[in-house]
């Protein structure tokens, strides 16, 4: 290859590093032989005065973490036990959406824990600091218009279900799959019990509320809705439209691969 | 309203419906904790046994009562959807009363150590020895994934100790057939202000509180109900 390619070839390389913007579910859809715990797009202050630091911190560091040191370690040994299994060397996103093909002795560790991964890749993804992006805007924002009849009776909708929920688990929404390569795929609100994802329903998610206690309880204690109402004022719908976008390339990948 | 319920009560106790009629439908209130707040530290501090019991314990009593009067209601009115509907609200408050209130009878600033006697006899039986019980109830009490409870339980139909786990506020008892013996809480309320993300130390620092007394006069109970 000619030095002047080789250059550009590793100009691009280092640009999509060092790039900074990178979300943090960025790697969930293609293999790696190794994941690492994603970093945050803030630093741990970044989401005062709605999340304290002290949660973050512990959210990331430890709750975050824990889950990425376990399944790493589950899906080596996975991958050890049976090295012709190709769903042990597929994305994370492969995995959740095919967990029935998990043997059985891995299938919870890998259900909880990838679950785990990226979940909170996706919680974090969603928010941000950044007051400019506060407003309901782009594609997600009118497609909600037209499945809720309005953002409030989505709003209302949607902090309902993180209410109400029982135990620990999250509260989504998601596109459906896509059916076909021009139309939007229509919204909706669904919920998962602790780790359990609706990637593995095969949904698209773009908006996401942790409600397990230790998302809150540090600083709300068993007030559960001031932690809604926090989040909501945490909501970067920037980002919301950019996991949306995300989504919708990969489908398109998929139709051309077809 | 008013009624409406002394029907049910009536309904409830025919021979008896003259009296009936005076007897409102007893509410569920929350059981006396026999320690102050700060009596299980330094295992269990002040502020989550305060949080626990007047939060926590509180709201699923309450919320029990709303549950079990919309209940009344749906019965009342032969509303069968409306009461299958509320079953997941009733198993949850109902079960989270339940849960607590044997918790804090399981729990002693006094407590600690082994238990003696039949209860000991039967966990080396059971379990191989003490050790080994401990091993498996921490573990596997430990290993639950999101909300949830560790239990010993006793299973009147061989009358044989297990250990066994129960999701969310899920009781023992219904869930599983298992008498309830011992719990260990590990929602997040439980351990979180203290202990944070690091469940394991809760589970091996609660091992210093538990009153074997109670545990003992539950296993003696539930041998007893067995033979009869």
């Amino acid at each position: 290859m000619h030095p002047v390619c080789i250059l550009l070839v590793l100009l691009s390389c280092f640009s999509v590093v060092s790039s900074g913007t990178s979300a943090p579910y960025h790697g969930i859809e293609k293999y790696a032989e190794e994941y690492p715990l994603p970093k945050l797009p803030y630093a741990y202050d970044g989401l005062e005065p709605h999340i304290d630091r002290a949660t973050v911190k512990v959210h990331h560091t430890g709750h975050h973490a824990a889950y990425t040191r376990n399944m790493n370690a589950a899906l080596k040994e996975w991958k050890n036990d049976d090295t012709s299994d190709s769903l042990s060397r597929s994305s994370l996103l492969r995995i959740l959406q095919n967990l029935q093909d998990i043997p059985v002795q891995y299938r919870t560790k890998l259900r909880n824990n990838v679950g785990g991964y990226v979940n909170h890749a996706l919680y974090w993804g969603c928010l941000s600091g950044n007051q400019g992006n506060r407003t309901p805007t782009g594609t997600v924002a009118a497609d909600i218009n037209t499945v809720f009849g309005s953002f409030s009776a989505f709003r209302e909708k949607f902090t309902a279900e993180a209410a109400s929920l029982f135990g620990s688990g999250y509260v989504w929404l998601s596109r459906q799959s896509s059916t076909s390569a021009t139309a939007k795929p229509p919204l909706v609100i669904t919920t998962s019990q602790n780790q359990d994802t609706p990637i593995s329903e095969g949904l698209r998610p773009v908006l996401v509320i942790d409600v397990w206690e230790h998302a809150y309880y540090l600083k709300h204690q068993n007030l559960r809705a001031k932690h809604i109402g926090d989040w909501w004022a945490l909501v970067d719908w920037e980002a919301v439209n950019v996991l949306d976008g995300w989504w919708a390339k990969m489908d398109v990948k998929v139709h051309e691969d077809l | 309203m008013l009624a409406s319920r002394l029907f049910t009560v009536a309904r409830a106790f025919p021979k008896h419906a003259a009296l009936g009629c005076l007897v409102p439908r007893l509410k569920h209130t929350l059981p006396d904790l026999c320690y102050d707040f700060n009596a299980l530290e330094p295992v269990i501090s002040a502020e989550i046994m305060k949080l626990h019991y007047t939060k926590h314990h509180a709201t699923y009593v309450n919320n029990l009562n709303i549950t079990e009067d919309k209940m009344a209601d749906a019965l009342k009115n032969g509303d069968i959807n409306t009461t299958i509907s509320l079953q997941p609200a009733l198993k949850f408050n109902g079960g989270g009363h339940l849960n607590h209130t044997i918790f804090w009878t399981n729990l002693s600033p006094s407590g600690g150590g082994e238990p003696t006697g039949d209860l000991m006899t039967a966990i080396r039986d059971d379990f191989g020895s003490f050790e080994n019980f401990k091993k498996e109830l921490s573990a596997t009490t430990i290993a639950i994934q999101g909300s949830g409870w560790g239990w010993l339980g006793f299973n009147p139909v061989n009358g044989m100790l297990k250990v066994t786990t129960c999701a969310n506020q899920d009781p023992l008892e219904p869930t599983t057939g298992l008498v309830p013996l011992l719990g260990i809480d590990v929602w997040e309320h439980a351990y979180y202000l203290q202990y944070k993300n690091v469940r394991p130390d809760y589970v091996k620092e609660i091992w210093n509180i538990i009153n074997w007394e109670n545990v003992t006069e539950r296993f003696a109970k539930a041998r007893m109900e067995k033979l009869q």
